[in-house]
């Protein structure tokens, strides 16, 4: 990830972008979930992949 | 014709199907007394939402007339119950929501419970779930906590948590579960079962609620590993209606269970899968390495980078399969979901297809790995069954949220669908239970099958029926 991921700012920009309702007793559970989604993401996007690798589709024409 | 033998409740659905079969007992007396035993034991367990008597009394008559016309059924009066993200006809399928029970009752069953029917199962009703299946603790604020048989102050672990008490009760010797991230293997590990978390793409999901089209899987959890074999071979066939069903050939199990483990190379998984756990998980490996002869460890590269992907890819699939309902009605969700499907909905989408990617990449690796073994040992959970109500968890001297982290063993295997028998271990001296998965490569759950029975018949393994008051 470029930087330090801001659960906060990010919790606050989705949630109007998406129109979801995020009440204030829900929010800092919410901004914890955010987060550690960031940390799983964080180890999925640092792991270098070959250009020709696809994900695999179950879609069939 | 209609003695009901005390020790019914004990019984497995091979040891029935030989009973109704051979006319030592009727389906309709089965069908009774299964469900006098679920409404005995059932509002102290709280594994059933529905109970379906008189579907039940009425298709335990048609297969005592089966019989008496000579036909044979595989599945000759075996109580079962399904995880009420099943459809079955004339019940509204709840998927553990709220919201759901809204909708109309199901016009037709799933394509397993038909299968199940055909076979001459008898279905006895719908059980309790973790709300939309994201759930590792089968804890439900809609319907009620469903208790652990084995110790009423405990979690069943979910989200199939009905499945997993209703069989460990001894009320219905077969349940049916959903297994995404680990909800079949979860529960069996908790409640002490045999659970097959099928291949991904080898059973029909038409007819089930989803959660995570790219992870979801169908599968039975049982006291035996021939009760298994018996009902995945039953369950197993093309079906249109499931577009991500893949076009593989029937494989018979149960004739392949004598073979035991002759000839087969087994080894415990290492690295991420000796690490992050209680005692009593390794133990458990350990015991059934050496029950197997097992040739020690192997190690599985990226195993926590799986895991991360399959857990990136369950909340964006989860939370866009509930976008509209997340958004108009969030107070009718469960706050335990209900967080975690809002989070869902903010995950930016290249992390999403990135996981995707990684996919492939663990699914190329794990085939190599597969030339060299051809089981895979490892923990189904970190620890026995937590105490209902646990928020948090420390594992290595890491603090972490409980209700994800149960499942971080099964949650790599099931990201590229591998198939796995959970098989339940009693340690010595241990009041709980506690599941090893058995791994096989894809497309050979009779291999894992074959090492379950094994360690089943040679008594390393065992799923008795919890002694309730």
């Amino acid at each position: 990830m470029s930087g330090p991921f801001d659960e906060k700012a990010h919790v606050a920009h989705m949630e109007k972008v998406m129109g979801l309702t995020v009440k204030e007793d829900w929010r800092p559970v919410v901004e914890a979930h955010v987060a550690a989604t960031a940390k799983a993401a964080d180890l999925v996007m640092s792991f270098p992949l070959d250009d020709e690798l696809e994900a695999a589709p179950v879609f069939v024409p | 014709m209609t003695l009901l033998p005390s020790d019914q409740k004990s019984w497995t659905a091979t040891q029935t199907v030989s009973a109704v079969a051979g006319g030592e007992i009727s389906a309709e007396a089965v069908a009774t007394h299964a469900l006098q035993t679920v409404d005995k034991l059932d509002p102290e367990i709280n594994a059933f939402t529905d109970v379906t008597a008189e579907r039940a009394l009425s298709e335990a008559r048609a297969v005592d007339e089966a019989i008496a016309r000579g036909e044979e059924l595989p599945l000759a009066g075996v109580p079962y119950a399904v995880k009420n993200l099943f459809d079955m006809e004339g019940v509204t399928t709840r998927a553990g929501s709220k919201i759901n029970r809204e909708n109309p009752p199901a016009s037709a069953d799933a394509t397993l419970v038909g299968k199940l029917k055909a076979a001459g199962a008898i279905l006895i009703g719908g059980l309790n779930m973790g709300e939309y299946a994201y759930d590792f603790t089968g804890e439900n604020v809609h319907d009620g906590n469903c208790l652990n048989p084995h110790d009423l102050t405990r979690m069943t672990g979910g989200s199939s948590s009905g499945s997993g008490a209703a069989a460990a009760a001894g009320m219905v010797p077969v349940t049916l579960g959903s297994d995404t991230n680990g909800s079949i293997r979860v529960p069996s590990s908790f409640c002490g079962l045999f659970g097959l978390k099928p291949t991904y793409g080898r059973l029909s999901r038409a007819g089930s609620f989803p959660f995570v089209g790219s992870l979801d899987h169908l599968g039975p959890l049982a006291r035996s590993a021939e009760d298994l074999a018996l009902v995945f071979d039953v369950m197993q066939g093309a079906d249109p209606k499931d577009p991500a069903q893949a076009d593989k050939p029937v494989l018979p199990t149960l004739p392949e269970l004598p073979k035991g483990i002759d000839g087969l190379r087994i080894a415990v998984a290492g690295g991420y899968f000796r690490q992050k756990a209680m005692p009593e998980a390794f133990q458990a490996v350990d015991l059934i390495a050496n029950a197997l002869g097992a040739a020690g460890e192997i190690e599985v590269p990226e195993a926590a980078r799986a895991r991360a992907s399959a857990y990136v890819i369950t909340t964006v699939e989860g939370s866009a399969l509930h976008l509209e309902r997340i958004r108009t009605r969030p107070e009718d969700f469960d706050p335990d979901t209900r967080d975690r499907f809002l989070s869902g909905a903010m995950v930016p989408a290249v992390w999403v297809q990135q996981a995707q990617r990684f996919r492939s990449w663990f699914r190329a690796m794990m085939r190599e790995l597969f030339t060299h073994v051809d089981i895979l040992l490892a923990p189904a959970t970190p620890f026995h069954a937590l105490p209902s109500g646990t928020k948090t968890i420390v594992l290595d001297g890491e603090e972490m949220p409980a209700r994800p982290n149960i499942g971080l063993f099964t949650q790599p295997i099931s990201f590229i669908g591998l198939p796995v028998a959970t098989v339940p271990v009693w340690l010595e001296g241990a009041s709980l239970p506690i599941g090893v998965q058995v791994i096989a490569p894809a497309w050979r759950e009779d291999l894992a099958l074959r090492v379950a029975h094994h360690l089943q018949t040679t008594g390393a393994v065992s799923a008795p029926v919890a002694h309730l008051q």
